[in-house]
């Protein structure tokens, strides 16, 4: 077999020869300067990222009392308690409606809004640049706009809904509130799922598309049945993100918002990380919250990794 | 375009114009609001075009959140995590791409295992950590049940010895939002594309690895440096919870932590006007960055978020 190009070699007997990721025209040096090079980066990795997660995991299997005078080994009693407790099992349901009706809205728009970009050709830029504006935004801005709009007593958008005769109230109506931080999470992110699938589309061969126009497709059918499938991975990518935002990005909207109420309508996990951490000063209970939610981050990074390792073109 | 089609043209250019009203209408509100006196923000309906309070609501939301303190803040964390990272990535994309060392793939995959665990997960032991950046130290002597013996010898705690209280500091704002690798990974990828044939001649020409690094890396980055800096800006003014925990001095906080004191707590003193001034100036730095690099802009999120 002649080597492909993109690929590493192989030697007679199958194995690579040489490491993966490394460059063939490396400096083979010994391990003085290299060790030099990586040592900023492993010094912050070490304290502000190993070290913590290390001590999140121990003190998940800790007991301590509010003092920290008195700490007992407790093996998973920290997990079992919270799965039992009808609180943590609520803000689960509530972070997974949330999160989830969060990503159907913002995939939604984006799909929609990235279709109309690939097919007008006048302005195009000017709608680009526009959609793209909350990319900026902060999540807690963002949170404070929509609570404005929505704010039963001033809110233009509130007046609106109770002129037709919603009594919407978000700091009294646990759905309502539920609703106006799912509003404001979306809003947020459609920006990032639009650039992505404009990106993407354009990146659709013409030629498959002018194949499947000769036989008689039109530019709807064409997109589902060609653009958006090639997309695939896009999308998969892009619904793995928004899990990832919904989780833990969304936090600031809902401290700047509702603070996890009315009545807990809108605690989603990682508040409940922080509120329990912080305000309850309930360490064990936290820490196996945050180990859960570590786990839950980890595998949507191999998930994604999964998906798109094979793409990236490791050819030197 | 393949074929002509006027009527879905059209609805496409309904859909993206109701896209950008999406965006807009907050937007605008936000400004209505922000120009209005406190006494016309609370008329029911709001008034639809703007009163003449916008430039002295500017003003009064600036002195009541600080802004001019609290903007200087948000600029340094912004620069620091951007920059921090940046550096510290290019040298370590460096060192696991053109070095064959022992430990490589050892260091490979613990850089690896860093990629995208957001901060807000491990919080609180990150904050303790931070707080007692001597932390480690202290197991050790925990472990080893010198506590005890410490203290018998000094007469002081061994917590209270070792402690090196890192909040309210730059640094502790920004060196755990730094510790995650996916700079290095965006690094790693580029380098992998670089012709070997640069390396090699080199070489030749008697150049040391820094040396390399300096005049012929660094430059043939500096389009993945401006955009991966222009993203991490935008993360560094962004950011809320670690800032949050950090507000217990005033001065220390950014702009976003600010504002959100000018959120109305309750209907009785609903300063809105002043509210939304203030989120109309702490968007408008990142949002200046985006019109005027987005060209950029798009290629570092394209580029980081593979």
């Amino acid at each position: 077999m002649t080597p492909r190009p993109g690929k590493a070699r192989t030697l007679k007997h199958g194995r690579p020869d040489r490491e993966p990721g490394l460059k063939r025209a490396n400096f083979g040096h010994g391990p003085g300067l290299p060790t030099l090079l990586l040592l900023p980066q492993f010094l912050i990795l070490v304290f502000f990222f190993f070290i913590p997660s290390l001590r999140a995991l121990m003190q998940s299997v800790l007991l301590s009392d509010p003092f920290g005078n008195n700490v007992h080994f407790v093996w998973f009693d920290n997990f079992t308690a919270l799965f039992a407790n009808g609180e943590y099992r609520q803000s689960i349901v509530t972070t997974l409606w949330f999160t989830v009706a969060q990503n159907v809205i913002t995939l939604a728009v984006a799909v929609v809004l990235a279709f109309a970009t690939d097919r007008v050709v006048r302005a195009r830029s000017v709608y680009r640049t526009v959609i793209l504006l909350p990319y900026a935004i902060a999540p807690a801005i963002a949170g404070i706009l929509w609570a404005f709009l929505f704010n039963p007593v001033v809110g233009p958008l509130a007046h609106m809904l109770h002129a037709l005769g919603i009594g919407w109230d978000p700091n009294r109506n646990p759905s309502d509130a539920l609703r106006l931080v799912i509003m404001a999470a979306s809003w947020k992110h459609i920006c990032y799922n639009y650039i992505f699938l404009a990106v993407g589309l354009l990146a659709v061969p013409a030629s498959l598309m002018e194949a499947a126009a000769v036989d008689g497709a039109g530019p709807i059918r064409r997109f589902f049945l060609i653009a958006l499938p090639m997309l695939g991975p896009t999308v998969f990518f892009l619904a793995v993100m928004n899990f990832i935002y919904g989780f833990f990005e969304t936090f600031a909207i809902i401290d700047a918002v509702t603070h996890g109420g009315p009545a807990g309508a809108t605690n989603i996990l990682v508040y409940k990380v922080y509120v329990d951490g912080f305000v309850n000063l309930d360490l064990g209970s936290s820490a196996a919250q945050s180990v859960l939610l570590m786990t839950f981050a980890l595998i949507c990074t191999l998930l994604q990794f999964r998906y798109f390792d094979h793409k990236v073109n490791y050819g030197v | 375009m393949v074929e002509r089609a006027p009527v879905l043209d059209t609805i496409c250019h309904a859909i993206l114009i109701a896209g950008a009203l999406l965006v807009c209408v907050p937007l605008y509100f936000a400004f209505v609001a922000g120009s209005l006196t406190i006494a016309e923000v609370q008329k029911v309906p709001l008034p639809w075009l703007p009163g003449d309070q916008f430039v002295a609501n500017l003003q009064a939301a600036w002195v009541k959140a600080d802004f001019g303190r609290t903007f200087l803040n948000s600029i340094l964390v912004a620069v620091g995590i951007a920059a921090g990272k940046i550096a510290v990535s290019l040298l370590s994309a460096f060192a696991i791409t053109y070095f064959r060392f022992r430990y490589r793939m050892l260091a490979f995959w613990l850089i690896f295992m860093s990629l995208m665990l957001p901060i807000e997960v491990r919080i609180v032991p990150t904050f303790e950590a931070v707080a007692n950046a001597a932390l480690p130290l202290q197991w050790l002597a925990d472990a080893l049940h010198v506590s005890g013996l410490w203290k018998w010898i000094s007469g002081h705690d061994v917590a209270i010895a070792l402690e090196w209280n890192m909040v309210n500091t730059y640094p502790g704002l920004i060196l755990p939002l730094i510790a995650s690798a996916t700079a290095t990974f965006l690094f790693r990828q580029f380098f992998l594309t670089v012709p070997d044939e640069l390396c090699e001649a080199a070489r030749l020409d008697g150049a040391s690895p820094l040396r390399f690094f300096w005049s012929i890396l660094l430059p043939l980055s500096v389009s993945n440096i401006v955009a991966l800096a222009i993203i991490l800006f935008l993360f560094g003014w962004n950011q809320y919870l670690w800032p949050l925990l950090f507000t217990t001095d005033k001065d220390m906080a950014t702009a976003v932590i600010a504002l959100k004191n000018l959120i109305p707590r309750s209907d009785n003193e609903p300063a809105w006007n002043i509210a939304m001034s203030g989120a109309l100036l702490t968007m408008l730095p990142p949002t200046l960055v985006i019109l005027l690099l987005q060209r950029w802009f798009l290629k570092g999120l394209i580029d980081s978020s593979k």
